[in-house]
C-alpha cells in the first residue's frame, strides 16, 4: 500500500511537468489556433538558460529566475519575427514552420552551448528524502516539483479566469475578429500569450533538468507526450491539460512499476523484464486512441469554440 | 568569352593531371595508415568519445604519430549512439574513406549493428570498449580484436565482492539494450544470494528512474547493482542519492562511476564500489606514463574508456611492424596481434581464441584528494578472468 502511494506520487510528480509543457502548447494551440512544434525547443532553452544562470550568479533560485524571465523575451522575441507570418495559414504551414525553428533551435544551441550538455546539481539541502506520511520517504525535490506546479496552475487558473487579461484570452479564442474590432490590441495579447507559454516550457525545463540532463533535442521526446495530453483533455483548455497530464503520468509511472510483473505472472522472467517496459510505453497512446475514437473533442473540451 | 574560360580550365585540368601523375609515384612510397575511429561525439556521452580521441592522440604520439613506421590519418565519426547511424557511418569509411583499419565502438548495439560491413570487407578493426556477448562467442572474427572485455565480466567480479560482503539478496537495474543485459546475467552468473528484482529501464531516452528506485526500496534488498553509462550514470547515482536511499541500501556499479563522471558527482560516488580492468593507479611504467601525460594535457584522469583506446595504437603497431607495413598480409597482422606482444597500460594480458583479453578485474573505490576526486585500486577480485563466451567462438584458422 505504502508503495502503491509512493509510485501514485512519482506519477504525479511527471504529471506535473507534463502539465507545464502541455498548459503552454494547449494555450497556444486553443487561442492562437498554432500548432508549435518548436514548443519542446523553449523547454530546452529554459534548461540551458537556467544551467547558465546557475553557474554565473552561483545561486540555485537566481538561476532558475533569470532562467525563467530569459526564456519569456526569448518566446515573445520568437513570436514576433518567426511566429507572426503563420497566423490566419493552414496548419500543414505552422508544422512547416515551427519544425524548421525546432532544427534551427538544436543548431543554435549547438552553437552557443556546444554538442556536450550541461547538468545542473541540486543543493545539497535538495538532496534529501522527505517523510510524507509514516513509512514513505519522498525525494524532497520531487516534492518541489509537485508545489511549484500546483501553485502554477492556481496562478494560471486565477490568470484566465479572473483577470481582465485572462477575459481577453477567452474572448479570443472563442473570436479573435470580433475582440480585434472592439479595439483590443490583439498581436499585443498574442504576443504575451506565447510569451506565457515559452515561460512555462522553460520552467519544465529548468525543474527537470536536475533529475536528467540538459541536452540538446532534450525537449523533443517530452513534447510528443505533451500532444497526447493536450489531445487527451481537449485543445485549449487548461483544465482538461492539468487533468489529462495527471492521468498520463500516472499511466505512464503504474505502467513502468506493474506491467513488467504482470507479464511475468504469463510469460517468463527475462520476457517480463523487455517486454513490460515496452507495453508500458504503449500504454498512453492505447488511451489517446481510445479517447479520439469515444470522445473525439477530448476529455474536458473548450468551451464557446 | 566562353572559348577563354573553356581554354583555361582545360589547361588547369592538364596541369594538375600531369602534376597528378609526377607526384603518384612518391605518394606509393611514403604509404599513409588511415585509420577510421567510430566513437560519440555528441549528446550527453560525447565525454566519452572525446576521452576515447584524446587517449588515441596521445597514444599516437607517444609514438611519433606512427603506426609500424608508417605516417597515421585518423578519420573521425560520430555514431550518435544510434545503430543505424553506426552503421553507415562504418560502410562510409570502408566503401569511400577506404581505411586500413577501425578503431573504437562504445555500445554494444551500435557494435553489433557495424559488425557486418566490417566482417564482410574484412577489415582490420579494434574494438575498445563494447563487449556484446556475441561478439565473444559465435559472432567472433579472425580480424576483429577487442582491448576491453565482455560485458559479463565486470559485473560477475562484482557479483563476487557481493558475495564477500555477505549480501543476501539484491535488486538489478540496468538499461533496456545488448549491454544492459549481458550486464544483469553477469551477476547472476556469479552472485550466490537471491535476485529479488531484475529491471531493464528504456535506453537511452529514460533519464528518470524514479519508478525503479520506488520498486527496489520496496522490494527490501540487502544491495542494489546498477549499470548506467555515461550521463545516466550521473542521473542514477543523483537520484538515488535524493531518493535518500544512500544511507539505507548499499549501491554496487560497473562501468557508472568514471573519471569522466567523478567531477559532477563528487561526494555521491563516495563509498559506491565499482569494478573495472583497469584504474588510473595500476603501478606499470607504461600505465605511469599514459595517465601522466594525459593529466599534464588534459588536467584531469584519462577514464577506462581511454585506456582501451590508449592500447588499440601499440596493439596496431606491434602488428603492422611484424608485416612490415605491408597492410594487405591481414593473416600477418592477425597472427601477430594474437601474441598481444606490447605494454598495456593495463599490465600484460594475453588474448583467448576468440581476441578477448584474459585479465585482472579489480575493484575501486572513489577518494579525495585535496580538491580532486579520484578512483583507487582496493583490492583484485580476479585474476586471468576470460570470458565464459569463448568456446561458443568458431574462430576459422
Amino acid at each position: 500500500m505504502l508503495y502503491l502511494i509512493e509510485q501514485c506520487l512519482n506519477g504525479i510528480q511527471l504529471g506535473m511537468l507534463l502539465f507545464l509543457l502541455a498548459a503552454g502548447l494547449t494555450l497556444i494551440f486553443g487561442i492562437m489556433d498554432l500548432v508549435n512544434l518548436a514548443h519542446g525547443s523553449l523547454y530546452m532553452l529554459g534548461a540551458y538558460f537556467a544551467a547558465t544562470f546557475i553557474t554565473l550568479t552561483d545561486s540555485f533560485l537566481a538561476g532558475l529566475g533569470l532562467g525563467l524571465v530569459a526564456t519569456l523575451v526569448a518566446g515573445m522575441f520568437m513570436e514576433v519575427i518567426a511566429i507572426r507570418p503563420l497566423y490566419g495559414r493552414d496548419h500543414l504551414d505552422h508544422v512547416l514552420g515551427t519544425f524548421g525553428l525546432l532544427i534551427f533551435f538544436n543548431e543554435l544551441v549547438r552553437l552557443i552551448w556546444g554538442p556536450e550538455g550541461r547538468t545542473i546539481s541540486l543543493p545539497p539541502e535538495m538532496l534529501t528524502a522527505v517523510q510524507v506520511v509514516p513509512g514513505i520517504y519522498y525525494p524532497l525535490y520531487r516534492l518541489i516539483i509537485i508545489l511549484a506546479t500546483l501553485s502554477v496552475a492556481a496562478l494560471l487558473y486565477i490568470l484566465v479566469m479572473r483577470t481582465r487579461v485572462g477575459m481577453l484570452i477567452r474572448a479570443g479564442a472563442s473570436n479573435r475578429e470580433m475582440v480585434g474590432a472592439l479595439g483590443v490590441n490583439i498581436k499585443l495579447l498574442y504576443t504575451l500569450v506565447f510569451g506565457l507559454g515559452a515561460a512555462l516550457a522553460g520552467f519544465a525545463g529548468m525543474m527537470q533538468a536536475p533529475i536528467s540532463f540538459v541536452q540538446i533535442g532534450m525537449g523533443e521526446n517530452i513534447l510528443i507526450l505533451a500532444f497526447v495530453v493536450i489531445i487527451i483533455g481537449g485543445i485549449g483548455s487548461i483544465r482538461g491539460a492539468f487533468v489529462a497530464a495527471v492521468i498520463v503520468g500516472l499511466i505512464d509511472t503504474m505502467g513502468r512499476a506493474f506491467l513488467p510483473d504482470a507479464v511475468r505472472l504469463f510469460l517468463s522472467y527475462s520476457a517480463g523484464s523487455s517486454l513490460g517496459p515496452a507495453l508500458s510505453s504503449m500504454l498512453i497512446y492505447a488511451l489517446m486512441a481510445g479517447v479520439l475514437i469515444f470522445r473525439p473533442e477530448g476529455l474536458f473540451p473548450a468551451v464557446g469554440k | 568569352m566562353n572559348k577563354i574560360v573553356k581554354r583555361c580550365l582545360l589547361a588547369g585540368c592538364a596541369v594538375a593531371a600531369f602534376a597528378a601523375v609526377v607526384a603518384a609515384p612518391t605518394v606509393a612510397q611514403q604509404k599513409t595508415i588511415k585509420i577510421g575511429f567510430v566513437s560519440t561525439f555528441s549528446g550527453p556521452v560525447a565525454a566519452i568519445g572525446n576521452d576515447m580521441r584524446n587517449s588515441f592522440e596521445l597514444a599516437l604520439d607517444h609514438h611519433g604519430r606512427k603506426i609500424g613506421g608508417l605516417p597515421v590519418e585518423v578519420i573521425y565519426e560520430d555514431d550518435q549512439i544510434k545503430p543505424e547511424v553506426g552503421v553507415q557511418k562504418t560502410q562510409k569509411l570502408i566503401e569511400s574513406d577506404k581505411v586500413d583499419f577501425l578503431v573504437g565502438y562504445i555500445w554494444s548495439n551500435v557494435m553489433l549493428a557495424s559488425l557486418k560491413p566490417i566482417v564482410d570487407s574484412k577489415t582490420f578493426t579494434v574494438i575498445t570498449n563494447a563487449g556484446a556477448s556475441q561478439l565473444s562467442g559465435e559472432l567472433c572474427s579472425p580480424y576483429v580484436f577487442s582491448t576491453s572485455w565482455n560485458n559479463d565480466q565486470t559485473p560477475q567480479a562484482i557479483g563476487l565482492y557481493m558475495n564477500q560482503k555477505n549480501v543476501k539478496k539484491v535488486f538489478l537495474i540496468g538499461p533496456n539494450y545488448a549491454a544492459g543485459k549481458d550486464m544483469l546475467e553477469g551477476v547472476a552468473a556469479t552472485f550466490k544470494g537471491e535476485i529479488i528484482g531484475r529491471e531493464l529501464t528504456a535506453w537511452p531516452n529514460q533519464l528518470d528512474f524514479s519508478a525503479e528506485l520506488s520498486k527496489a526500496r520496496a522490494a527490501k534488498p540487502d544491495a542494489i547493482f546498477a549499470f548506467y553509462p555515461g550521463g545516466a550514470g550521473i542521473q542514477f547515482i543523483t537520484q538515488y542519492a535524493q531518493s535518500g536511499l544512500k544511507g539505507q541500501i548499499p549501491l554496487y556499479t560497473a562501468f557508472t562511476i568514471d573519471s569522466l563522471s567523478l567531477p559532477r558527482l563528487k561526494d555521491l560516488a563516495i563509498g559506491i564500489p565499482g569494478a573495472q580492468h583497469w584504474v588510473r593507479d595500476l603501478p606499470n611504467d607504461a600505465n605511469k606514463k599514459y595517465v601522466a601525460d594525459f593529466r599534464a594535457k588534459h588536467k584531469n584522469d584519462p577514464s577506462f574508456y581511454g585506456s582501451q583506446t590508449y592500447d588499440a595504437v601499440p596493439l596496431l603497431d606491434s602488428a603492422v611492424k611484424a608485416v612490415k607495413g605491408d597492410l594487405s598480409n591481414k593473416d600477418g597482422m592477425r597472427r601477430a596481434a594474437e601474441k598481444a606482444d606490447f605494454k598495456s597500460v593495463r599490465g600484460n594480458f594475453k588474448f583467448g581464441p576468440n581476441h578477448m583479453p584474459i585479465q585482472n578485474f579489480y575493484l575501486q573505490d572513489t577518494v579525495k584528494e585535496g580538491e580532486e576526486y579520484r578512483l583507487k585500486t582496493v583490492a583484485t577480485i580476479t585474476e586471468n578472468d576470460q570470458d565464459k563466451h569463448w568456446q561458443k567462438c568458431k574462430m576459422p584458422n
